[in-house]
C-alpha cells in the first residue's frame, strides 16, 4: 500500500454488533470513544450495521454519536454469521475506504475482525483498552494489555489502511445522548453461495442469570477462600443488602461453584463498578486486570501476602467465615 | 479424519509476577507451557482420532526451544510434529504468522485445523480466524464440543457466545477455535514419553519449505508494529489491616460510610 493510496482512507468506522433487535452496550462505548479520536483528529464517525433490513436503530446511533450509519443488507444478514459478515464489511471498506475500523472484543468482534483483516491484508490490534491519535503522524495508537495483563503495549499500523483494532468491552465511556441526525447510507451486499458454509442448527440461552456484572454499581465477589459453593450464599446475601450482585475469580469458575458468567479478569469480564469487595480472592494480576478499574476495592483474605492487598483502598487480613457473617448482620442494621 | 492442532509454546503468565518496586517483569524462572486452549484442542483431536481414525498433526511456529513442546505433543498422541522455525519468521505479527501457519497447512492432508481460541502470552485470539480465511475455509470461534456427522462430511459444534450458545453444522474441510473446556488434556503415560523423545522426531521447516512469497513473513509482512510497551501504571495501596469479626466488619461499614456508599 503506497503512501498516496494511504490518503485516500478517511473516517473512522465501527461496526455496531445487534443482539436480538438491540444494538451491543459495547457499540455504543465505540461510538462514544469514536467521537472522541474524532474530535481530535478532524473527522467523522460512521456506524457500520449489517442487518436483514428488519431492525434499522437509526436514531439511536445518531443519539450517541454516529454522524452517519451505513446499513449493509442482505437476507442472510439477519444474525451474526462469520462470512456473511465478513463479505459485508469487506464491501464497505472497499467502497467506504475507512482509515480506522474498531469492533468490540466481543465473542463476535474477535471471530469476525480477524477474518476481515486478513482477507484485506491489514492489521489488527486485538482487545485495546487505549485508542488515541498521535499528533505528528496522524496514526491511530491502540494500546492494550499483554503479557497476562502484566504488561502494556502500544501498537501501530502505520503504513496499512483501515487501521483495524477490537476494543475491550466496558472500557470506553459512551457519549451522553443527543438529539441528532444522521447521514443514511443502504449498501445491498450479495452473498455468494460459499459463504452459506456454517448453518446454525440451535440457539440456546444461558439460564438468566441475575444482574449482568458488567453493569453492577456493587460487586461482592469470592475465590477459592469461600472453599466451596455453599459459601457464596453469604456474598448473595451481602451483595444484595448493597444493591449489587456476586462476581467470581477464575478459580471459583473453574471449580465449577460459579458460572462461568460471573468471572472477573483477563479470561472472564472487565467490571468497573462503584465497589468491589474481594473475599478469598488472592488477586493474580489476571484477575485485577479485569476489576482495578472499581471505585473502592475491599479485600478480605485470611493471606496477608495476597496481591489483591496491592490494590485494595482497604485490606482486611482475616478469615472470610468470621468477617462475612458479621458484616451482613451489621449491614442489615445499617440499611433497616 | 485427519486433524492438523495449531500449538504454542508460551511463559506460563500466572507464574509471572511484578516486581512491587520497579513495576516490571519478573521473567526469571518462569515455566514455558503449552499453550492451554492449544492443549485442549490436541486432546480433542486425538479424541476424535480414536474414534474415527485419521492422524493428527501437531504444527508450531517457534524457537528452537519449541521442541520440547513438541515432545510433549507427541507423547500425548500426536502422530506428527512439525516445528516451523526461520528467521524469516522474526518479527511476525499475527497476520505474518498465520500467513506462514497457512503455507505449512497446506502441504498438509487435513479434514479439520483445530487452533485454541488464544494463547495467553498475546491474548489475541487472532491467529486462527486469519489462518482460516488464507486457506478459504470457514471457521466456527469459540468450540466447546465437536462432534462429526454420520459420513464425517460435516462435524456439528457448539459455539459459545457471552449470553447463550449455538449448535452450528460446517463443512469438511474447516477450522475450529478451542476453548479450554473443550477437553480436559490426558496424563502423559511413561511409555509414550519414552517413545517421544527417543523413537519419534520433531520435523523442522523453514520457509524455504513453504510455497510463499516472503514479502509475507516475518517483519516484512508485518502491517502492525509494537511502538513501544510500559508496565502497568500502579494505584498506591490502601491501609491493610489485622481484624477479624465485629472489628473487620466495622472497618468495612466506616470505609462505605466515608465513600457515601452507605
Amino acid at each position: 500500500m503506497s503512501l498516496e493510496n494511504i490518503k485516500d482512507y478517511k473516517g473512522i468506522f465501527v461496526f455496531i454488533e445487534m443482539t436480538d433487535g438491540e444494538v451491543a452496550d459495547v457499540g455504543l462505548e465505540l461510538l462514544g470513544e469514536a467521537g472522541r479520536l474524532a474530535k481530535a483528529a478532524a473527522s467523522t464517525v460512521t456506524a457500520l450495521v449489517p442487518g436483514d433490513g428488519s431492525v434499522k436503530p437509526y436514531e439511536k446511533l445518531a443519539a450517541y454519536g454516529a454522524d452517519r450509519v451505513v446499513y449493509l443488507q442482505n437476507p442472510a444478514l439477519g444474525a451474526y454469521a462469520t462470512l456473511p459478515y465478513t463479505r459485508a464489511l469487506q464491501k464497505a471498506v472497499e467502497e467506504l475506504k475507512p482509515e480506522i475500523l474498531l469492533f468490540g472484543a466481543s465473542p463476535i468482534g474477535r471471530d469476525l475482525a480477524p477474518r476481515l483483516s486478513a482477507r484485506l491484508r491489514t492489521g489488527l490490534t486485538a482487545d485495546c483498552t487505549g485508542l488515541e491519535i498521535e499528533a505528528a503522524s496522524g496514526n491511530l495508537l491502540m494500546t492494550r494489555p499483554a503479557f497476562g495483563g502484566n504488561l502494556m503495549a502500544t501498537i501501530v499500523c502505520g503504513e496499512h489502511r483501515p487501521q483495524m483494532a477490537t476494543v475491550r468491552p466496558g472500557v470506553m465511556q459512551r457519549a451522553a445522548k443527543k438529539d441528532a441526525q444522521a447521514e443514511i447510507l443502504e449498501i445491498p451486499v450479495e452473498i455468494p453461495e460459499e459463504d452459506f458454509a456454517v448453518e446454525i442448527l440451535e440457539t440456546v440461552m444461558n439460564p438468566p442469570s441475575k444482574l449482568n456484572i458488567r453493569e453492577a454499581k456493587v460487586l461482592v465477589s469470592g475465590g477459592r477462600g469461600m472453599a466451596s459453593p455453599e459459601g457464596f450464599g453469604i456474598l448473595e446475601e451481602i451483595a444484595a443488602l448493597l444493591g449489587g450482585t456476586i462476581a467470581s475469580s477464575r478459580a471459583a469458575v473453574d471449580a465449577g461453584w460459579q458460572p462461568k458468567d460471573r468471572q472477573v479478569g483477563q479470561t472472564g469480564q472487565t467490571v468497573r463498578p462503584d465497589l468491589y469487595i474481594a473475599c478469598g480472592i488472592s488477586g493474580a494480576i489476571q484477575h485485577v486486570a479485569g476489576m482495578e478499574e472499581s471505585g473502592i476495592i475491599i479485600a478480605i483474605n485470611k493471606d496477608e501476602n495476597a496481591p489483591i492487598f496491592g490494590i485494595a483502598d482497604l485490606g482486611i487480613v482475616g478469615n472470610v467465615n468470621s468477617v462475612l457473617p458479621e458484616l451482613k448482620r451489621q449491614l442489615e442494621s445499617a440499611t433497616a | 479424519m485427519n486433524i492438523v492442532v495449531c500449538i504454542k509454546q508460551v511463559p506460563d503468565t500466572t507464574e509471572v509476577r511484578l516486581d512491587p518496586v520497579t513495576g516490571t517483569l519478573i521473567r526469571d524462572g518462569v515455566p514455558s507451557i503449552m499453550n492451554p486452549d492449544d492443549k485442549a484442542g490436541l486432546e480433542a483431536a486425538l479424541r476424535l482420532r480414536e474414534k474415527y481414525g485419521g492422524h493428527v498433526t501437531a504444527l508450531s511456529m517457534g524457537p528452537p526451544q519449541a521442541a520440547t513442546m513438541m515432545r510433549e505433543a507427541l507423547a500425548m498422541g500426536a502422530d506428527r510434529a512439525i516445528l516451523l522455525g526461520d528467521r524469516a519468521f522474526a518479527g511476525s505479527d499475527t497476520l505474518a504468522t498465520s500467513s506462514a501457519i497457512a503455507a505449512a497447512i497446506r502441504k498438509l492432508d487435513y479434514d479439520i485445523v483445530i487452533t485454541g481460541r488464544q494463547a495467553i502470552d498475546g491474548d489475541t485470539a487472532q491467529v486462527g480466524p486469519q489462518i482460516a480465511e488464507h486457506l478459504s475455509i470457514p471457521n466456527i470461534s469459540y468450540a466447546q464440543e465437536i462432534t462429526p456427522s454420520e459420513d464425517r462430511a460435516s462435524v456439528t459444534v457448539k459455539r459459545v457466545f457471552d449470553d447463550r450458545y449455538q449448535m452450528q453444522r460446517v463443512k469438511l474441510p474447516c477450522l475450529l477455535t478451542a476453548l479450554s473446556e473443550l477437553a480436559e488434556p490426558r496424563y502423559l503415560s511413561p511409555g509414550r514419553v519414552f517413545d517421544a523423545w527417543r523413537e519419534m522426531k520433531v520435523e523442522n521447516w523453514t520457509s524455504a519449505d513453504l510455497d510463499i512469497n516472503p514479502a509475507v513473513l516475518g517483519l516484512k509482512g508485518s502491517p502492525t508494529r509494537v511502538k513501544k510497551s510500559f508496565p502497568k501504571a500502579v494505584k498506591p495501596a490502601g491501609a491493610v489491616i489485622r481484624l477479624e469479626g465485629r472489628e473487620a466488619a466495622e472497618a468495612v461499614l466506616r470505609k462505605l460510610k466515608e465513600n457515601f456508599i452507605l
